[in-house]
């Protein structure tokens, strides 16, 4: 018999895998997402290019190329590359904290780390202006000796840290959990010392985890808006970060320059999400591995 | 190298673990620590590599006080119960990771390394699978790796948690007759735990009854059969 009419027999018989769904329920299930996706997610990217190419490229590239704009990307960027490193490891370390060490106030700490995600980020931004505003006791030591921090980059980085801090340790905690310590001990027998142990055996074992948080962690520092706009005073050309040049420029109907801007931010987002597919597909045999055993 | 536990006891915050425990263990010995579940056998094992510190008590190698030394320098080769290979390494790189992480003056060269492990992987009959994953080996030939890794080291004594427990009947056969003859080969003092009565008779030397946090006999196979010191000793080694 020919493979052709053994696959003809097949589907005469409707043979189907126990954990198979009646193929209409398949189907609208599966239009369902795609609906859904399609209304969320896909049309609104679409509007914000089409907005931004409403006259042309010309324009777009013209409004990104002002010296506000230009100014809010690298603010943006800077933030971003300094919020990164920095919560990478501070998540690393509270996760590692968590997992690998039994002490008091664990719990507590779990559930502090979890404080940005239920903060409104508004409120984040006000408690930092309460605590480092020229009116407080800190803040005016502060600004007196020279470095003010509201109104300035180091507050925007502090309420970026703020709101992103999380990612990273979220997503590092569950692995680290299910991995236990037995590799790390097995490393210390044969003679390795701590450091040695942490970049050869923990660090390998959880950088997937930790690529994840950090895109994560990635996408919302770019993002953020509201802890940000309480710090930074919006001063354009200086403290205004792309999300809230977005914001002004929308609200004065730029709206040529706004969504410019804002297809910027997108973009780079699908850069980061294009990064993270690309290194999946480039190490699948790696992560296979690591989530087998 | 002779291995003496002093007078060692073991606290997990309010429950006990080991209430002193006194043993020596001479040089080049094949000792099993048997007992049911929760009687301390790990406990006591982790503490002789480094990886616990008693609560109370001295533990020494060749008569010397080995209390306060580090996991390092211990040099104890260990194989833990599910093996901890490093999953993202090869089987080859896993041999070789102990001798890589020697201070550079005792570090062996490129050429030394690969020529102790592929004596290692003949060693333990496994001589083609280097280049593979753990994820890609059998339960018993991971066992297998994880023993050649703590040989590799050179260690002063073998310490082995349950190295046959995930097994099958007849892969733990087999490789309770490689550790023996890895064992004779290498005269290495050699700890293992079991809570298989059977498996501690026909492999050790010396066996150590424990139960609860402490031991309630020590003696040869055929001694133990003989004259058990407890009713719980009887009872345990009838089964
Ligand atoms: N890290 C720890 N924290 C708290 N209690 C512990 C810890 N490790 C062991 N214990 C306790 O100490 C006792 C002895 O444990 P141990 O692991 O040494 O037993 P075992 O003889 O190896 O048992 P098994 O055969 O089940 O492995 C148990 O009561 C256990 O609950
Ligand atoms: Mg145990």
């Amino acid at each position: 018999m020919s493979d052709a009419t053994l696959v003809d027999l097949q589907r005469r018989r409707a043979f189907r895998a126990p954990t198979n769904e009646a193929p209409w329920l398949r189907v609208l299930l599966t239009l369902g997402v795609v609906g859904v996706l399609a209304l969320l997610l896909f049309a609104p990217l679409i509007v914000v290019f089409v907005d931004a190419l409403a006259q042309g490229a010309g324009a777009a590239l013209a409004s990104l190329a002002n010296p506000d704009a230009e100014s809010a990307i690298w603010l943006t960027l800077t933030v971003t590359a300094i919020v990164l490193p920095l919560n990478a490891a501070f998540g690393i370390a509270a996760a590692w904290a968590i997992t690998k060490f039994d002490f008091r106030g664990k719990a507590f700490l779990i559930t502090l780390i979890d404080l940005p995600f239920s903060v409104s980020p508004v409120v984040a931004g006000l408690c930092l202006v309460l605590l480092f505003g020229s009116n407080s006791l800190i803040g005016g030591w502060l600004v007196a000796s020279g470095y003010p921090i509201i109104f300035a980059l180091p507050g925007i980085v502090l309420a970026t840290l703020f709101v992103t801090f999380p990612f990273v340790a979220r997503e590092l905690i569950p692995v680290m959990i299910e991995q236990g310590r037995a590799e790390e001990e097995a490393a210390l027998t044969l003679g390795a010392g701590g450091w040695r142990v942490f970049f050869t055996v923990t660090l390998p074992n959880i950088r997937w985890a930790l690529l994840y948080g950090v895109l994560l962690c990635n996408a919302r520092a770019m993002g953020e808006f509201g802890a940000v706009a309480v710090v930074s005073g919006k001063i354009r050309g200086q403290t205004a970060t792309m999300p809230i040049t977005i914001e002004m420029l929308y609200n004065e109907y730029l709206s040529v320059a706004a969504f410019s801007m804002a297809a910027l931010l997108a973009l780079l987002a699908l850069v980061t999400l294009t990064l993270k597919t690309l290194l999946e597909w480039r190490y699948a045999d790696q992560l296979a591995a690591n989530h087998r055993h | 190298m002779h291995i003496q536990i002093d007078e060692i006891s073991k606290e997990f915050g309010s429950t006990a673990a080991l209430t002193p425990v006194t043993l020596g263990i001479p040089s080049g010995a094949l000792a099993a620590l048997l007992g049911p579940s929760g009687s301390g056998k790990t406990t006591l094992l982790r503490i002789l590599g480094g990886l616990e510190f008693p609560s109370s008590g001295r533990v020494l190698f060749d008569g010397q006080d080995a209390t306060g030394l580090s996991v390092q320098e211990r040099r104890a080769g260990f194989v833990f119960q599910s093996y901890a290979l490093f999953r993202h390494m090869t089987v080859f790189e896993n041999i070789a990771y102990g001798l890589r992480a020697r201070p550079r003056v005792s570090r062996p060269a490129d050429a030394e390394i690969t020529r102790r492990v592929t004596k290692l992987l003949d060693l333990i009959q496994l001589p083609q699978i280097g280049t593979r994953y753990p994820s890609q080996l059998s339960g018993g030939q991971r066992q297998r790796v994880a023993l050649a890794r703590a040989l590799a080291i050179e260690p002063r004594m073998l310490l082995l948690d349950e190295p046959f427990g995930a097994l099958d009947a007849r892969v733990r056969k087999e490789l309770r007759q490689g550790l023996r003859e890895i064992h004779d080969n290498t005269g290495l003092t050699t700890v293992f735990v079991t809570h298989d009565q059977e498996e501690a008779m026909e492999l050790a030397d010396l066996v150590v009854v424990m139960s609860m946090g402490r031991i309630e006999q020590v003696g040869r196979p055929a001694d133990i059969r003989a004259r058990p010191k407890t009713d719980f000793v009887r009872e345990f080694i009838s089964v």
